[in-house]
């Protein structure tokens, strides 16, 4: 799993930091979404892919 | 071809006796007839989505619009539509503006930055219970601890001063009520504006550790803002900020105290659960009930239905909540279950910027309040409450409990 963030979508919501912290976390000073792993392993998988379901501004992208 | 306009249905609509369910004409049109009219208040007739992807959709769709001023907006209530001219800010603007003013406040709201203030949070409700314990039986909960809660936490965090709150606390109830005539509704949000714009001023020449402090140094003494910019950013923060939590801390506990189960569930329960049962209970309750409002800008397609430019669109996210094809046996409360992906904060750009504090809070409250006094119970028969369906945001008015 290959993961995309698009800093310029994001609204600074933080529903992925909740759903895969280990994944994403946000900048400090704008609250704007932070990669901390493109590729993140199996365990964490089901995680990201709820972090990107629920992402209210479709900013998380994953491919395989 | 265009629809019959004239039987469409008023919305919002009545309530059934189940005080905590969506009206149930809402549910039949979810199930039959998911993309509907209805007629609202000033004689419109706009579109009512009911399933929760075509909620999520539309909310997400860039080809609609949130600003109240534009031709076909379907207004909330009178006094918002009379309000809609002065004193915008981001919930009724579209990009690019909305995500740069709203970034002007996205760290302040930030995962992080909340789960630093929840020591504080919880010495807040901790205060609370033990002056409500140390007082008269009954109680009325909202007065006593689901208000002065957020409250004293949306102060702190903007620093608008706790003991003006008598002041604030009249002026938002007004401002949320659908039946405040315009003109009372016009001047209510003048005089919160001229406090909040009284309170930049001073500030700007003596700022402490507060957003409205940051704002006025970075924001108005660089000119990027005026003072009265910066005011209606702090009165939605202020009235959103504690009319919406105030309201989940009343009406979770109604509810929670009706399911003695999940109530033990949450009371006796892992902690771990406490977040997954606030998410429950945002998705249950979606106290935002007179829908999510947009207008179409272009012609466009929703579950089979043409619409039109210009339509206005109600995403009614309450019955969105309850479709069975997002969540499973949807009218049972069962804080076990995952409901993270509910849409109770919105969705899309519009998403509620304090939702990482609201979560807090409510994680705070229900991990504290039936931990503290577990033999909480309501002095009044439910049948009996005031509940709030003369507001935007529903809720309780008040909610008589002893122990
Ligand atoms: S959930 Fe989406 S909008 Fe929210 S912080 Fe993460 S990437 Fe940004």
């Amino acid at each position: 799993m290959k993961v995309l963030i698009d800093q310029d979508r994001c609204v600074g919501a933080g529903q992925c930091v909740l759903a895969a912290p280990e994944v994403f976390d946000q900048r400090e000073e704008d609250g704007v979404v932070v990669l901390l792993q493109e590729n993140p392993p199996a365990e964490l998988h089901e995680q990201v892919r709820e972090a990107a379901q629920i992402c209210p501004a479709l900013a998380i992208e994953l491919a395989d | 071809m265009s629809e019959a306009l004239s039987d469409a249905p008023e919305f919002p609509m009545v309530r059934g006796r189940r005080p905590f369910d969506p009206p149930p004409e809402l549910d039949r049109r979810l199930h039959d007839e998911p993309v509907s009219r209805v007629k609202i208040w000033d004689g419109s007739e706009p579109w009512l989505l009911t399933r929760y992807e075509d909620v999520r959709a539309m909310l997400a769709d860039a080809r609609v619009s949130a600003d109240t001023s534009k031709a076909g907006y379907p207004p909330q209530s009178p006094g918002i539509a009379a309000r809609r001219k002065r004193a915008k800010a981001f919930i009724t603007m579209d990009e690019p503006e909305h995500g740069a003013q709203r970034r002007l406040l996205t760290g302040d709201f930030m995962v992080k930055k909340m789960e630093r203030l929840r020591p504080r949070i919880q010495k807040i409700v901790d205060d609370l219970i033990d002056d409500m314990l140390a007082g008269p039986k009954p109680a009325d909960l909202v007065q006593a601890f689901a208000l002065p809660v957020p409250s004293l936490v949306i102060c702190e965090l903007l620093g608008v001063p706790y003991a003006d709150r008598a002041f604030f606390h009249r002026v938002s109830k007004v401002l949320i009520s659908k039946d405040t005539p315009p003109a009372e509704s016009l001047a209510a949000l003048e005089e919160l504006l001229a406090y909040l714009g009284g309170l930049v001023k001073q500030k700007l020449t003596d700022p402490a550790d507060d957003v409205l402090s940051r704002l006025a140094t970075e924001q108005v003494a660089t000119g990027a803002m005026t003072v009265d910019d910066v005011a209606a950013m702090g009165q939605l923060l202020l009235v959103a900020g504690h009319e919406t939590t105030a309201n989940m801390i009343a009406l979770g506990t109604a509810a929670l105290l009706e399911h003695p189960d999940q109530l033990a569930a949450v009371r006796d329960g892992d902690p771990a659960l406490v977040a997954n049962a606030v998410e429950e209970l945002l998705r249950y309750l979606t106290i935002v009930h007179t829908g999510r409002r947009r207008v179409a800008l272009e012609d466009m397609e929703i579950g089979g239905h043409e619409i039109r430019k210009g339509d206005g669109l109600i995403a009614a996210s309450d019955i969105a909540n309850r479709d069975e094809k997002a969540f499973p046996d949807p009218d049972k409360l069962d804080v076990t279950r995952k409901a993270r992906h509910h849409v109770a904060f919105g969705y899309g750009v519009h998403q509620c910027l304090g939702q990482p504090l609201a979560r807090v809070e409510l994680q705070v409250v229900y991990s504290t309040l039936y931990r503290r006094i577990p033999t909480l119970k309501l002095a009044a028969p439910v049948e009996e409450l005031k509940f709030k369906h003369d507001m935007v945001v529903y809720g309780l008015h008040a909610l008589p409990v002893t122990w």
